[in-house]
């Protein structure tokens, strides 16, 4: 469904952050991308829906080819990607309801947009997801008044409201306790298995990632260094991601997890 | 190296070395003359005699200018309501323009950093440079005296102040709110709409508040050179020498001059 | 599906408003409109006055293209002489001033009596537009720089001052009560606990206001105060208009330096 072509991604300043990756996802997995800070994780993502600009490489979306495509013709394919931020990136001054409504931006006019004339059509799927993840009594809320958790999931209500087909989430719990931070990771896994969407999840804590997704990319310094199985994930290929450490303890950790948590 | 050897050979802290020293010298020498040259300069223009008079003339000024005439009052209706017109109608049509001044400007959103980004640059710096009254001088020779001209001299003189602080209210917005509103397959047009201007929105209307405030000071004092307002009453009282008028007039814009800061900082408290 | 959500679809979603309460919305709005038709209709415009006027408009701005520093040269050079001259005397007398009044405008660090008066010198000098201040200073000392200089001596004050009084109530009081501690006399503290904190904000805030002066000693000379402004009113008195342009020129230049210099100044002393 998601096809990268050794993707390079070369910055201004001669900073290699993708040293041609190349990945194949299909319809409805979910991948976590682990890795140190500036293996290129966040770029890869951007690069995906061309936030940032690949130097070069293919980025093919089903049958579309990406890094070719002129602007309304990418703003169409955006709306097929929904991405979820790592400060949650909601427009702090608007409520949340236009902010998950933003989401159907790719989709409306600018006038309609403008005047918050939303088709009913819209509106009703937004109420009906942030019911879906509790949110319904604060759609007048403006998003600055909610908490941390709160805001990831109106983020995560903007990103679904477009209707994609693949979402792209870009560090979604950093700023998260962990108790919220599995909330959110099990939201997102269980929504993209109820619409069959794939997701590709950066994230930086490896015993999370081990936790929810059926697939897990080890990125350093702009290479793939692994790719399998949340198993495959010894002590060795942490070594091999991350440098030398003592992983036991987190391995270990992961272990005791699972057996707590039901599936 | 602040520590310095003495002759014994013991050490001993400074401040600064003697470079340093010998510079901070020679700058409050310098600094020394060029003041004295310019006070020179000032007090060679100046008729001592009259200065030496001064404290008698203040004083004949004030005795004649006490009482205010009160009654006067009547006729200071309307110059009144033409200050405040040219202060909110300059404010708005110095705002209209602004924006658009000020999103050329930024670094975020100007079209062309090379070509649109100094031009608009240009625009902000020679608007604010040249102050209210002058801008009125040039619209007076230009479109004739009145209300009108003062309007346009204080929305000129508005732009470029109100576009230099927006354009820098653009440059601080943050970049992931606009970033996430582009992801979401979203226009130039609703980028702007939905990421930017919600950003903007409380710094735009506390900067039109405040320069509101300046502006009603500043036409108050247009109608010095003909702009219309209080300050033409104020012009014919002083060269009547009519200074109860003129006190009374004084005392009028002291008076709006306070209401309008109280009102400005009411407006911006409850807006942030 | 829950009977919140049940409630809820299908039913339009509005932005709740600003003001909630909807009559006081209405009001603002309705009295708004009203003042502003009010406004808009009480200015008198001589449309064919101004229509006349756009050619003399166009001239103006093609006068800046070939603006004409040469045939009154002497009294533009005298006239920014004195412009320059007025603006340093004025913020260096204006810049020592304000600062004993705005150690004495702080209520953290004055006390009350000398703060009152402190408060009130700088409320006098904020309240009073520098034109007006001229006017009246010109009556009283007569034409000529001095009245100009006294007058921005005097703006200065108001504006280093308050702002200076507002920036040493927001220090921090732990570093000042330390050297406190130590023993120091009143001047050693201000020296010692008080000075190194504001001292970057003063200078650059002098800065700003040397760029004030500036721009306020240019139009000094319409009332008579001195500097540039005689010049360029003359000039527009007699429609020279590529005189009056190379003047602006000239002002915006300069102000352009300053705003220049005091960004190197600021970034040097912070």
């Amino acid at each position: 469904m998601l096809r990268l072509e050794n993707l390079v991604k070369t910055y201004r300043t001669g900073d290699q952050a993708l040293k041609g990756v190349h990945l194949e996802v299909p319809q409805g997995q979910v991948l976590a991308l682990i890795g140190p800070s500036g293996a290129g994780k966040s770029t890869l993502i951007r690069c995906i829906n061309r936030l940032v600009e690949p130097s070069s490489g293919k980025v093919w979306l089903g049958e579309t080819e990406l890094t070719t495509l002129r602007s309304g013709a990418l703003r169409r394919e955006r709306r097929r990607m929904g991405m979820i931020f790592q400060e949650y990136a909601l427009v702090e001054r608007l409520t949340v309801m236009e902010n998950v409504l933003s989401g159907r931006l790719g989709y409306v006019g600018f006038w309609r947009s403008f005047i918050r004339r939303y088709p009913q059509s819209d509106m009703d799927e937004a109420f009906r997801l942030l019911d879906r993840v509790g949110l319904l009594d604060m759609a007048d809320k403006r998003a600055d008044e909610l908490s941390g958790g709160q805001r990831q999931r109106v983020g995560i209500c903007r990103a679904l409201i477009q209707d994609p087909a693949l979402l792209l989430v870009d560090e979604p719990t950093a700023s998260l306790d962990p108790k919220t931070s599995r909330q959110i990771m099990r939201l997102i896994c269980e929504l993209c298995r109820e619409r069959g969407l794939a997701a590709i999840i950066n994230i930086h804590d490896v015993a999370l990632a081990q936790m929810f997704v059926q697939r897990v990319i080890g990125l350093r310094t702009g290479e793939i260094a692994f790719d399998g199985s949340p198993e495959g994930l010894t002590a060795d290929v942490l070594t091999r991601i991350y440098g030398e450490e003592d992983w036991h303890a987190t391995i270990e950790k992961v272990e005791e997890d699972e057996a707590e948590v039901p599936a | 190296m602040p520590v310095n050897s003495l002759s014994d050979g013991r050490k001993a802290w400074q401040r600064r070395n003697r470079v340093q020293t010998f510079s901070q010298w020679a700058m409050w020498l310098i600094g020394t003359a060029v003041f004295v040259y310019c006070w020179q300069h000032i007090s060679d223009a100046t008729t001592w005699f009259f200065v030496w008079d001064a404290p008698k003339i203040a004083d004949d000024i004030l005795t004649r200018a006490m009482p205010p005439r009160w009654s006067y009052i009547d006729q200071l209706w309307d110059p009144i309501w033409d200050t405040l017109n040219i202060a909110t109608l300059g404010t708005m049509i110095a705002l209209a323009l602004a924006v658009p001044v000020a999103f050329l400007a930024a670094r975020n959103t100007t079209p062309s950093a090379l070509l649109i980004r100094p031009i608009a640059l240009l625009i902000i710096v020679a608007t604010r440079s040249i102050n209210s009254l002058i801008w009125a001088l040039l619209l007076i020779a230009i479109i004739g005296p009145g209300v009108f001209a003062g309007i346009i001299a204080i929305a000129i003189r508005s732009i470029g102040f109100c576009a230099k602080l927006l354009y820098e209210a653009i440059e601080e917005i943050d970049a992931t709110q606009v970033e996430a509103i582009t992801a979401t397959g979203a226009s130039r047009w609703q980028v702007m709409a939905y990421g930017i201007v919600p950003q903007i929105l409380p710094s735009f209307a506390g900067t039109a508040v405040f320069r509101w405030d300046i502006n009603i000071r500043e036409s108050t004092v247009l109608g010095l050179v003909g702009a219309g307002g209080i300050g033409l009453q104020l012009s014919s009282s002083l060269n009547t020498l009519a200074w109860p008028q003129v006190s009374l007039i004084l005392l009028i814009i002291l008076v709006a001059v306070i209401v309008s800061e109280w009102v400005s900082a009411k407006v911006r408290g409850a807006i942030i | 599906m829950s009977d919140e959500l049940a409630a809820v679809l299908g039913k339009r979603w509005r932005r709740p408003p600003l003001i909630r309460r909807r009559w006081l919305r209405w009001a603002l709005g309705v009295g708004f409109l009203v003042y502003f038709i009010a406004a808009v209709s009480s200015v008198e415009v001589n449309w064919s006055r101004v229509y006349e006027g756009l050619d003399r408009g166009a001239a103006f701005i093609l006068a800046f293209a070939t603006p004409d520093f040469a045939s009154r040269a002497t009294d533009i050079w005298e006239g920014m002489l004195e412009s320059l001259v007025m603006t340093v005397a004025a913020s260096v007398v204006g810049i020592a001033i304000s600062i004993p009044i705005g150690l004495g405008a702080a209520r953290n660090i004055a006390p009350l009596p000398v703060y009152l008066v402190c408060r009130f010198i700088v409320a006098i000098s904020r309240a009073l537009q520098e034109i007006i201040v001229a006017i009246l200073l010109v009556a009283i000392f007569g034409f000529g720089p001095l009245a100009g200089f006294l007058t921005l001596s005097f703006a200065t004050i108001g504006f280093l001052s308050k702002l200076l009084a507002e920036d040493i109530e927001a220090m921090d009081r732990s570093q000042a009560e330390a050297i406190k501690a130590s023993g120091a006399r009143w001047l050693q503290w201000i020296n010692y606990g008080v000075q190194p904190q504001v001292m970057p904000r003063l200078i650059g805030l002098s800065m700003y206001r040397v760029d004030i002066n500036f721009r306020e000693s240019a139009i000094l000379g319409l009332v008579g105060a001195g500097g540039i402004g005689a010049t360029l009113n003359t000039a527009f008195d007699r429609y020279e208009y590529d005189t009056a342009a190379a003047i602006l020129i000239i002002i915006i230049v300069i102000v352009m330096a300053l705003e220049y210099l005091s960004g190197i100044i600021r970034a040097r002393v912070q």
